[in-house]
């Protein structure tokens, strides 16, 4: 870290944990991000509270950034396992649909079991279709790329089918609370997304959970001779996906105060894989990081927020995700890092974990 | 990722075990032609002026750009990779050949090589990328998606239309053939770009080398087959397919707009699967993508007769047809399951 030569000392060995930290990347990459903001923005930092909220540009980002962060958060423990689910989008745009649905048609829009009703509607069917997916993946054992890609093809239609093919507005105070509402002060949605985050944290690392994830992810085959039930597992992952995915298109649409079958989380899934990569979990499978995961979204949306502070049209955002997905993967190819460290002269190998090393290791076959 | 959660499952019953497996490859395709002949038999039956050979042939006139590039997805396909920059760099050469005729007033003649010549280009590079740095391909041409989508809207975020007389005239142009039946002459381009991939794909070394990739890497590898040429190759010819249906399209659009062909890669996907290619690659047939091309087009065509149904209806009805064909290929497979 420093520029004297490494000393026995606290401070060499924090910065040696410092240097192999995994989170270091995107923690690095996202203070730059937001530096950079501050260079166009001299006030972009400034939180205030206004009315009793908090508003600022900070705020802003990690209010927009909820949704992304719980689809993103799902999407990690599919990948865990080697999956990929595509049809988070789709299920977005049903969940909303149908809660937005419920809540205008029913005969009245503003009270508390009105909304507990559409939210629990919301979530059930986001169940049945996690449910579909798993059941595709691990019980017929079609590609997870495959079986996601009929509900992202058919989801959409369905989605316009419950609202008419019409954008579907409400106006309900309980339900604008989900996505657009304030508690002691925090946005809502932020305070659920961190709820969301924090459990799934505590459920896959203090229990065995997240290590069961990760053996079926590295080596399934091996996985299930150690007598680990990975069909039920995969199941599970994909409708966790479908409930977080449902989630957000509550709050999606709860900010917005409408369900647009359209484009309702449009191209959520890209930019959810994108946050699980950028994030440092590997597409192969058998590890992940949901503290990444939840710096990848961010990065994501300080993205999107900083190309609208520029002044650049919006659309050539993509063009930088473009740009930020060849790179990370680079950086994350074991071939390109062989490559270009051994260009650099450098020898040593970094030290990797067990789990690092899981892609290169030979699959045990059944 | 195949072979990981393929691995967890149980491997699923086969009711037809005892089909040879040259027989059992070809179901799903018996299926989509039976299918196609039914659905034309039923519209027949429920609408008037269903049956007509115009009918069938404003099928490959509404829907000649989609079969160009869903023959670029079979290549892919066939070696178990998948593209999904296909829908963007479509966008991307209408936009392309639209700015450049309009705005920069050059003639279309030199406009198409150069479209051509950057569809094979930036798909050459991501099979480069796929194959070089072994990352998945879904990943790669996924920023291939981004890119290309982004580009178009760098030349242009609102609608080019195309008034150039060349252009115009050339799209305009309808072929007659016996008894006043017509086609356009994108109809043409398509459907010769499929007979040749017929050809390369069924009659020369890079067609075998491309089934035997899907089959078996490492198999072909040790064989001494050139994989990287061909998996470079294979996207090469993915891209340009893309950028000659872009230009088909622009054709029939007769304007360039980033939004163009939202979703067309799952479109050419989904008419790869029903024409019974193996998502693992390896098995296939590209004369059975044009027949999934031509059911695609089919249930536009009941949506548009019908007139009470929404425009909803057609993704539904794809994304049941994907369903009931992959777990056909789940059910019939087509290749031992990666478990083994």
């Amino acid at each position: 870290m420093t520029h004297q030569p490494p000393r026995p000392g606290p401070v060499a060995a924090i910065g040696r944990r410092l240097g192999g930290h995994h989170l270091l990347w995107p923690t690095l990459t996202l203070l730059a991000l937001l530096l950079g903001n501050v260079a166009f923005q001299h006030d972009f930092f400034s939180v205030r509270v206004r009315d009793g909220h908090l508003y600022g540009s900070l705020v802003d980002i990690l209010q927009f950034g909820a949704p992304l962060t719980l689809v993103a958060l799902g999407m990690t423990l599919v990948i865990a396992t080697r999956g990929i689910d595509l049809s988070v989008g789709a299920t977005v745009a049903i969940a909303a649909a149908l809660a937005c649905g419920h809540i205008s048609t029913s005969a009245r829009p503003g009270s508390v079991t009105t909304v507990l009703t559409a939210v629990a509607l919301a979530l059930g069917v986001a169940v049945v279709l996690g449910l579909a997916n798993g059941l595709l993946v691990s019980g017929l054992g079609v590609q997870p790329i495959v079986a996601t890609l009929i509900l992202m093809v058919a989801g959409r239609g369905v989605a316009q089918l419950i609202t008419g093919g019409q954008i579907v507005t409400v106006t309900s105070a309980p339900y604008k609370m989900i996505g657009g509402g304030y508690w002691l002060t925090f946005p809502f949605a932020v305070l659920l997304a961190t709820a969301l985050v924090v459990l799934t944290a505590l459920l896959t690392r203090r229990t065995a959970l997240g290590l069961l994830i990760e053996s079926v992810g590295g080596n399934p085959a091996a996985s299930r001779l150690v007598g680990i039930r990975a069909g039920g597992l995969l199941a599970l992952v994909y409708v966790f996906s479908a409930l977080c995915a449902a989630v957000a298109g509550l709050m999606i649409s709860s900010n917005v105060s409408s369900a647009d079958g359209n484009n309702a989380g449009l191209w959520i899934e890209l930019d959810a894989i994108l946050a699980v990569v950028v994030g440092g979990t590997a597409l192969t499978g058998g590890r992940f990081s949901i503290g990444g995961t939840v710096l990848g979204a961010l990065i994501i949306q300080t993205l999107s927020t900083t190309v609208y502070t520029l002044g650049v049209p919006p659309e050539t955002t993509l063009v930088f995700k473009a740009f930020v997905v060849v790179v990370v993967c680079l950086v994350q190819s074991p071939v390109f890092r062989a490559k270009v460290l051994r260009r650099r002269g450098r020898t040593t190998p970094r030290p990797r974990s067990t789990a690092d090393a899981a892609p290169h290791q030979q699959e045990v076959r059944a | 990722m195949s072979t990981g959660t393929a691995g967890t499952a149980a491997r699923p019953t086969r009711p037809f075990a005892t089909v040879s497996p040259r027989t059992r490859t070809r179901v799903p395709l018996l299926v989509t032609a039976v299918l196609l002949v039914a659905m034309f038999t039923v519209g027949s039956v429920r609408y008037e002026g269903f049956l007509s050979a115009q009918v069938g042939l404003n099928l490959l006139i509404d829907n000649g750009f989609l079969l160009v590039v869903a023959v670029g997805a079979t290549f892919v396909v066939l070696t178990g990779g998948i593209d999904l920059s296909v829908g963007s760099m479509v966008a991307l050469s209408t936009v392309l050949t639209a700015w450049l005729v309009e705005s920069q007033g050059r003639p279309l003649a030199a406009v198409v090589p150069l479209v051509l010549l950057v569809g094979a280009a930036s798909g050459a590079l991501m099979g480069w990328i796929i194959h070089t740095f072994e990352i998945q391909p879904f990943v790669v041409t996924l920023a291939g998606m981004f890119l290309a989508r982004g580009l178009c809207y760098t030349i242009s975020t609102e609608s080019v239309t195309i008034t150039d007389p060349t252009t115009v005239a050339l799209a305009q142009t309808r072929l007659y053939g016996p008894g006043g039946l017509f086609v356009s002459i994108p109809v043409v381009v398509a459907l010769a770009v499929l007979v040749l991939a017929f050809v390369v794909l069924h009659h020369t070394r890079f067609g075998r080398t491309v089934y035997a990739l899907g089959g078996n890497e490492s198999s072909a590898r040790l064989m001494g087959l050139p994989v990287g040429t061909t998996k470079i190759a294979v996207y090469a010819v993915s891209g340009l397919c893309s950028a000659l249906g872009g230009l088909l399209l622009t054709l029939y659009m007769l304007s360039g707009y980033a939004l163009h062909a939202m979703g067309m890669e799952l479109d050419a996907i989904a008419a790869t699967v029903i024409g019974g290619t193996l998502l693992t690659g390896g098995s296939g047939f590209v004369l059975g993508t044009a027949l999934g091309v031509l059911v695609l087009g089919m249930i536009q065509t009941f949506v548009n007769f019908q007139g009470t149904l929404s425009s909803w209806w057609t993704r539904i009805v794809i994304g049941a047809l994907l369903l009931v064909f992959i777990v056909l290929q789940r059910l019939m497979g087509g290749r031992r399951p990666a478990a083994g």
